[in-house]
């Protein structure tokens, strides 16, 4: 993804400022909301260089729907994750059988890669220890038998990213591309 | 009003659930990964759930909407900064050299960092 004008990437930074700033007050006073465009508009001209290299484009509505989708999908997928650890917790046997295993990504921006270890660490189960290119390698807390058994390098990094990032990357790929 | 403070009650109650759970797995847990996998996760939920219910207890108890919408995005912070200090505490871990518990089944980092440089220990 090759980098928006600067227009474009302060005007994204002002509004994610100021959506933020609505979102903490809570309120629709107009002193409040004045000062806190101004807060925005001076924040957004120190930081928009750092903060965002898509831009506008990031607020594109199709993007936008995605993100709205992907929020109710991944809290069940956390909850359910968090119940799955809570069972194990629980289970007076403590049923783990703990590793680390390499998934592979098919995201390609850095913001996608983030959000997609962010997502892997919030599923409880699952920490991303590192990243490596688009290789990931994760400390899972039950290790699924084909993933176990697989007899190949391939075949193994397969499986795993079936069960860990493939749920994600459906959503995030149109996401943050 | 009053069902929006049931609700919030029961998510806050919810969440302290979790909140246990996640000590609890801090005590039963072999090693330090599986400790964050329960510590750090459960937590999330947890802090969720208490924090989102303070903000429907609240307007259930009649104080202003504004304070779903500020404890909403304070969850939203915690979604988003959560993670990162899981990530950085384990990595670091592992970094350090702690050695995995016994019964773990595979470490496809060890090899990965073998093969990048073949001659270097991985605690270094």
């Amino acid at each position: 993804m090759e980098e928006a004008s600067r227009a474009s990437k302060f005007a994204y930074t002002v509004i994610v400022l100021f959506g933020i700033w609505l979102l903490l007050t809570a309120s629709l006073d107009t002193q409040e909301l004045a000062t806190g465009f101004v807060i925005s508009l001076i924040v957004a001209a120190l930081t928009y260089d750092v903060f965002t290299k898509a831009g506008l484009a990031n607020l594109h509505p199709k993007r936008v729907a995605y993100a709205i989708a992907y929020l109710p999908y991944f809290l069940w997928a956390m909850i359910m994750a968090n119940l799955d650890v809570a069972y194990r917790v629980l289970h007076p046997k403590r049923p783990i059988r703990p590793g680390i295993v390499k998934c592979r990504t098919v995201l390609e921006s850095d913001t996608g890669k983030l959000s997609l270890a962010n997502s892997i660490t919030l599923t409880p189960g699952t920490i991303t220890l590192d990243v490596d290119g688009d290789s990931y390698f994760i400390h899972w807390i039950w290790v699924q038998d084909d993933v176990l058994k697989a007899k190949t390098d391939e075949e193994h990094v397969k499986n795993a990213s079936r069960y860990i990032t493939q749920p994600f990357e459906k959503f995030l790929r149109v996401i943050f591309g | 009003m009053n069902a929006l403070s049931a609700l919030g009650e029961a998510l806050v109650l919810i969440g302290t659930f979790f909140y246990f759970l996640s000590t609890l797995g801090l005590i039963r847990m072999p090693d330090v990964y599986n400790r964050m996998q329960t510590s750090t996760k459960s937590a999330t939920l947890g802090s969720l759930g208490v924090v989102i219910g303070t903000g429907i207890w609240a307007v259930g108890n009649g104080m202003s909407w504004a304070w779903i919408v500020q404890t909403t995005a304070v969850a939203g912070f915690i979604l988003l900064t959560n993670p990162i200090s899981a990530h950085t505490l384990i990595r670091a871990a592992y970094k350090r050299g702690i050695p995995l518990w016994h019964g773990s089944v595979v470490d496809k980092y060890a090899e990965h960092l073998a093969e990048k440089s073949p001659d270097e220990e991985v605690s270094e």
